[in-house]
């Protein structure tokens, strides 16, 4: 997959392909990601210790970041939610870091899956703000104590900028993604090229090496950011539906 | 881009394995995995409450013997300098008494003394009268051959010794 003769082929990468029938390879690794997940919660916290072991530990710090940012940004009638944030967080975490693996798939490459995930948080908090606030939710789209000689103006935009959360919150997930593997995967075929051309290749091959480790270390960064990026803005789409500004 | 290619019937059939996958996740999250986290979490606080609020208890009632312990202390080194003081000024007084019965007694002596010195003079005065008597009746009897009177003698003597 890497190098087909002397072209680079980055793209390959992200192409899906049936396992059984419809379940692709890109939901194979949701299913690992899902299974890890799981694992970790369940098995780790068995042993429920006063003094957590390391397994439980990780449990233990998962659940408390997430809860943390979650109180921290809906605040405490937000716990609700708490589960929904915590499953997307760490699917999105787990499909991230997965996708680090030599030869795995990354999962949040796709704009279907982005955009699926990202329609289940717009779903989910127009269905809160309305559930809550019943026909006052429609004032969210044009402030107290706005001109209403301004409304043709206001009112388009915010409801622009409302549903745009959707592609925001998809586009970045996935842009970032395919981003950070197409350079991994550029700079690993320039490394197999170069290192091809005999010995003055052999050198040249070590700079994208290096630059590739570094890469590397920084995609690790990109994969819990993005994963928290998506998390706090669906808690802060969270807060704004439950207090409506 | 593969990703890109939604005439691909696989991203529709990855989208539903997405959703049934993330929903059973969530059900498995939210109904398995998370209770006993918090479970676990809020007893690992309590206790720490408790284990605090008990600490805190211990040091109380340490500081409060500790005052208690000052207490006593004060007070026994107070009594201790009272005793002293008492101690030291009875001492005082039975020395002030012992060295003015000292004194009563020397005055006393001293007196005594005196009043033998005076007697034994007084006797000695009127001894002497007699022996100067006896000496100069002797001493005439001696010269002239004639023993004088002893009344002359005697008048004669005192008449001398007012001379």
């Amino acid at each position: 997959m890497a190098a087909e003769g002397k072209t680079i082929d980055a793209l390959s990468q992200f192409a899906l392909s049936p396992i059984v029938a419809g379940f692709t390879n890109s939901n194979l690794y949701m299913l690992i990601a899902a299974g890890a997940i799981s694992a970790l919660m369940i098995l780790g916290m068995k042993p429920r210790a006063m003094v957590p072991g390391r397994l439980q530990s990780l449990a233990e710090v998962a659940y408390e970041f997430v809860a943390g940012m979650v109180k921290e940004q809906v605040g405490k009638e937000g716990m609700k939610y708490f589960p929904f944030v915590f499953t997307l967080f760490m699917f999105i975490l787990f499909g991230n870091m997965l996708g680090m693996l030599p030869y795995a798939f990354t999962f949040t490459s796709h704009i279907a899956v982005t955009v699926t995930l990202a329609l289940i948080v717009f779903i989910l908090v127009t269905a809160v703000a309305i559930a809550i606030h019943g026909a006052k939710f429609f004032g969210y789209f044009f402030p107290e104590g706005a001109p209403v000689a301004l409304a043709p103006i206001i009112i388009p935009v915010e409801i622009i900028s409302y549903l745009s959360r959707v592609v925001s919150l998809s586009v970045r997930l996935f842009a970032n993604m395919v981003a950070g593997h197409v350079m991994l995967k550029v700079f690993a075929t320039f490394v197999v090229l170069l290192g091809g051309l005999g010995s003055l290749g052999l050198v040249g091959a070590a700079a994208p090496l290096a630059l590739n480790v570094a890469l590397v270390g920084f995609e690790f960064l990109v994969a819990f950011l993005q994963a928290y990026v998506f998390a706090i803005l669906t808690c802060i789409y969270l807060h704004d539906a439950v207090h409506l500004h | 881009m593969p990703q890109l290619e939604f005439g691909n019937p696989l991203i529709l059939s990855q989208v539903f394995w997405l959703l049934v996958i993330f929903g059973a996740l969530y059900v498995i999250v939210s109904k398995i995995a998370l209770p006993p986290v918090a479970s676990v979490l809020e007893e690992r606080a309590a206790k720490i409450a408790a284990e605090l609020d008990r600490a805190r208890a211990l040091k109380e009632e340490a500081d409060a013997a500790m005052a208690e312990a000052e207490k006593a202390q004060a007070k026994a080194r107070a009594e201790a300098q009272a005793a002293i003081r008492a101690a030291i000024e009875r001492a005082k007084a039975e020395a002030a008494k012992a060295e003015a019965e000292q004194a009563a007694r020397l005055a006393r002596q001293i007196a005594e003394a005196e009043a033998r010195i005076a007697e034994a003079r007084a006797k000695a005065e009127a001894a002497i009268g007699e022996v100067a008597v006896e000496a100069a009746q002797a001493a005439t009897a001696r010269l002239i051959g004639v023993t004088p009177d002893l009344a002359r003698v005697q008048a004669a003597i005192s008449e001398v010794g007012r001379g």
